[in-house]
């Protein structure tokens, strides 16, 4: 908590210190907030909108950090992106998994990249469809290769879709997104790739909704289906629902409930989500 | 998400039982014919300050462009105007117009519905009429 209570710390000054300029084109809320992982999204799934606020032509760079806290761990997540043009989107992101209960910590650092392939979020009837790679490294290899785990490293490949519906009901634009994702990771690959006996790739579905309840703020839940491979323990899938608060181009927060099921023998592990973002685009 | 899908239930219910509304609600929640003018002019003004765009109206006859920009919201919102422009693929060739252009004058178009009070749920049923014109509109 500490890192975030000096992020909370500093945020009048930061405030106070944004100019109006290097705030790009795109309308307030569409890059989204950025996922543990790093890719523009809601905190667990990545989407397909590209991150930040840069329109056609234009750059954009994003700065994260996000907190979850569960009864026996904590996930620290921090990362920069990147984007250009509105279509390609690079990342790269740290996560700390500290083990609150067991002691000790599992670190790991994605490298993603996202590419837009067709559809306006806003505009068109189709929606924003994106592919996207997540190149990951488990760091601390010790636990994860003791409990089964095959491999440190693991590359994930997505497809993404997202669309707004403006004045979809009540007055109220709705943000839905669906993601299948192939991954051979173990908790996101926090706890490593593959096992001894099977090292295929599994097809899992990622869903999001978001009501804007106007310009600033929305409220959403997502659903993150997880595999479930690892002999020593079930894994869950993670659900979760929150608040988002865009500030303006420059700033954005959001705070949630997570469920997160069992992890490694722990069951029940709910608390909250915390994160803060940060971008320019020019 | 349980609660999310009875929230939308519960919004869908609400929704029945109010009485149907006037086809001329928007035009009347913009301000009708006065509120258009000023959405209009604030509108021209912000494109002035906009040197993303305003190039593009280099050699638009403003007074026309703003006549007609008026009489296209006012029937699109349900008011008692007819359009008598060219369509908006015919009027956009050429100029190339990109979709950060297209992005900040939407940008602008909440801006000013925000100054003038419009509510949040009209500026989105108007966002919405407008969205479907961008393929007629970018990179033409």
């Amino acid at each position: 908590m500490t890192d975030l209570s000096r992020l909370t710390l500093a945020l009048p000054f930061l405030l106070a210190s944004l100019s109006a300029g290097a705030s790009g084109s795109k309308i307030l809320a569409t890059g989204g907030a950025t996922s543990i992982a790093g890719a523009a999204g809601g905190g667990i799934v990545p989407w397909a909108v590209i991150n930040g606020y840069g329109s056609s032509g234009q750059w954009s760079v994003t700065g994260y950090f996000s907190q979850v806290g569960v009864d026996d761990f904590t996930l620290n997540s921090k990362g920069i992106g990147f984007s250009y043009d509105n279509r390609y989107e690079v990342s790269v992101g740290r996560q700390q998994l500290q083990l609150d209960t067991m002691g000790g910590e599992l670190n790991q650092q994605i490298i993603g990249l996202k590419y837009k392939v067709a559809g306006e979020l806003l505009y068109s009837k189709l929606p924003q469809i994106s592919v996207g790679v997540q190149l990951k490294k488990q760091l601390d290899f010790a636990i994860p290769s003791a409990v089964g785990a095959r491999d440190p490293h693991g590359t994930d490949l997505y497809l993404a879709a997202s669309k707004v519906w403006l004045d979809a009901f009540w007055g109220r634009n709705l943000l839905l997104n669906a993601t299948v994702r192939a991954t051979k990771g173990h908790q996101t690959g926090l706890l490593g790739f593959g096992t001894a006996g099977h090292d295929d790739y599994q097809y899992l579905g990622e869903f999001s909704a978001v009501v804007l309840l106007n310009p600033q703020w929305a409220v959403g839940a997502e659903f993150k289906q997880k595999p479930n491979e690892l002999a020593f323990a079930r894994e869950d899938h993670w659900r979760d629902v929150f608040v988002a608060w865009f500030a303006n181009k420059h700033l954005s927060l959001v705070a949630g409930h997570v469920d997160l099921g069992s992890i490694a023998t722990f069951n029940n592990q709910t608390g909250y989500y915390l994160a803060l973002e940060s971008t320019w685009s020019f | 998400m349980v609660v999310l899908i009875r929230v939308f239930l519960l919004f869908a219910l609400v929704g029945c039982s109010t009485a149907p509304e006037p086809e001329d609600w928007l035009y009347q929640q913009l301000g009708a014919a006065e509120g258009l003018e000023k959405i209009t002019d604030g509108l021209l003004r912000e494109i002035e300050h906009d040197p993303q765009i305003v190039h593009h109206f280099q050699d638009t006859d403003i007074a026309r462009f703003r006549k007609l920009l008026i009489e296209q919201l006012c029937e699109l919102s349900g008011g008692p105007c007819k359009y008598s422009g060219a369509s908006m693929q015919e009027s956009h060739t050429g100029f190339q117009i990109t979709q950060a252009d297209f992005d900040n004058l939407v940008g602008h178009l909440i801006k000013v519905m925000t100054e003038q009070q419009v509510a949040v749920s009209a500026q989105n049923r108007l966002l919405a009429k407008l969205a479907p014109m961008y393929q007629d509109v970018v990179y033409r």
